[in-house]
């Protein structure tokens, strides 16, 4: 009796993880997927926060694609590791703060590292030659391959006939034959192959999946970086560059003002860790203060922009209250609320 | 046997996923996990985490604007 083959596919919730796996399932090999948690991928967060997204259809896509493939999928944290592939990437950035080579690296280096330890033969993925800029041309292919130390246990079924054979196709676990050519840009062949497959829904395909390759994203984590002194973050760092206003008046303080209810419940979750701000004679939003205020002018300054914001904006005087630190009493202060032309657009992060 | 509790309130997916994978991962057969969770998304991605991974989704309890999650193991 042949042995049933193993591998571990990369899902990421798009089409060409999709197609990269039921092509294999196709074969007869046994799949199963892996998503690693970066804290940097786009789906769920905000849509989860703001509450006029509350409403929207909310799925996990990765999840989503393994029931349709019928696939066990294991969703593993490595938020924390992950840093150093953002502060330091060997391979540098795409466009914008996206260490895209290195990611791929190091994601296939832990799903081969997960397959020797759960007994897999093999892993996969749903690259394509020439369909990223960095991470995906026929110089990296092979690099990633080497650097993650999987070698020729690396199978790229979608381009597989555009690469050197691997060990599955060498041992007959895999027909090269029945593997795809795929190049380029052009997704029209990953649609063709989606129909045949039967698929009829799909997640957008590509680019959007990870704020490190959004322009106003790390333009905000780098404002965080300058400000701290140093480049680093920690998880809550990146879910709060993610909602509210961003507003840096002076260098040594941030504020984040909630734009809707949502984000309202979600940024006093933060309270206990940040100073804040509460409108109190009029309604408006909550607001958290990064950084520090040391001085009177700069706590009127805050209270003068967040008071901008409430539903005083246009009276004489709105006060709010100030807990400079979680267990103190609130202070109680009026402002007069900063003129909209006051308020540079060069504060706006 | 041991039930247990997750507090995920506040975390956004796909962290109460990773975390309901990780507590069921050291349960025993027959207990449940109750997931308590903020994000509405949970209360989509922790059934599907179920049906694809072959645990008893349990029940979905909402209150406030707080979801109760249990879980077979």
């Amino acid at each position: 009796m042949t042995q049933e083959r193993k591998a571990v596919a990369l899902v990421s919730g798009g089409l060409d993880s999709m197609l990269a796996v039921r092509t294999l399932q196709n074969q007869g090999i046994h799949v199963e997927g892996i998503n690693f948690y970066t804290g940097f991928c786009v789906e769920g967060h905000t849509q989860a926060i703001r509450k006029q997204d509350r409403e929207k259809q909310k799925r996990n896509n990765a999840l989503w694609v393994a029931e349709q493939l019928g696939i066990k999928l294991h969703i593993i944290d490595i938020s924390e590791e992950y840093k150093d592939i953002v502060l330091n990437p060997k391979y540098g950035y795409g466009q914008h703060l996206n260490p895209c080579l290195d990611c791929k690296i190091d994601m296939v280096s832990r799903a081969w590292q997960w397959a020797q330890d759960h007994g897999f033969d093999f892993v996969v993925t749903g690259e394509v030659m020439g369909q990223r800029p960095k991470s995906q041309r026929k110089e990296t292919l092979p690099l990633i391959a080497r650097q993650s130390e999987v070698e020729d246990r690396l199978l790229r079924p979608l381009c597989a006939k555009h690469m050197p054979e691997t060990l599955p196709e060498r041992e007959g676990w895999v027909d090269r034959e029945k593997l795809h050519d795929f190049h380029g840009r052009n997704r029209k062949p990953q649609f063709a192959l989606a129909r045949e497959f039967g698929f009829s829904e799909w997640a957008q395909p590509a680019g959007g999946c990870c704020f490190l390759t959004d322009e106003t994203f790390a333009k905000k984590m780098q404002d965080l970086w300058q400000s701290r002194g140093e480049r680093d973050y920690e998880l809550d760092d990146i879910m709060l560059l993610k909602i509210g206003r961003h507003i840096r008046p002076k260098p040594h303080f941030k504020l984040i003002i909630a734009r809707e209810e949502g984000e309202n419940r979600y940024l006093e979750g933060y309270r206990r860790q940040f100073a804040h701000v509460r409108p109190e004679s009029h309604g408006g939003p909550f607001a958290l203060i990064d950084g520090r205020v040391d001085t009177q002018d700069d706590l009127e300054l805050a209270l003068s922009v967040i008071a901008r914001f409430t539903q005083g904006k246009s009276a004489p005087e709105v006060t709010l209250s100030y807990c400079p630190e979680h267990g103190q009493p609130a202070q109680m202060h009026t402002v007069v609320p900063m003129a909209a032309d006051a308020l540079p657009q060069a504060w706006y992060r | 046997m041991t039930d247990q509790v997750l507090d995920m309130r506040l975390k956004l997916c796909p962290l109460p996923v990773i975390k309901t994978q990780q507590a069921i991962a050291s349960m025993g057969p027959g207990e449940v996990l109750t997931v308590i969770c903020t994000d509405p998304g949970a209360t989509h991605d922790i059934p599907a985490w179920c049906r694809v991974h072959g645990h008893e989704l349990v029940s979905i309890e909402t209150t406030d604007d707080e979801f109760y999650i249990r879980v077979a193991c």
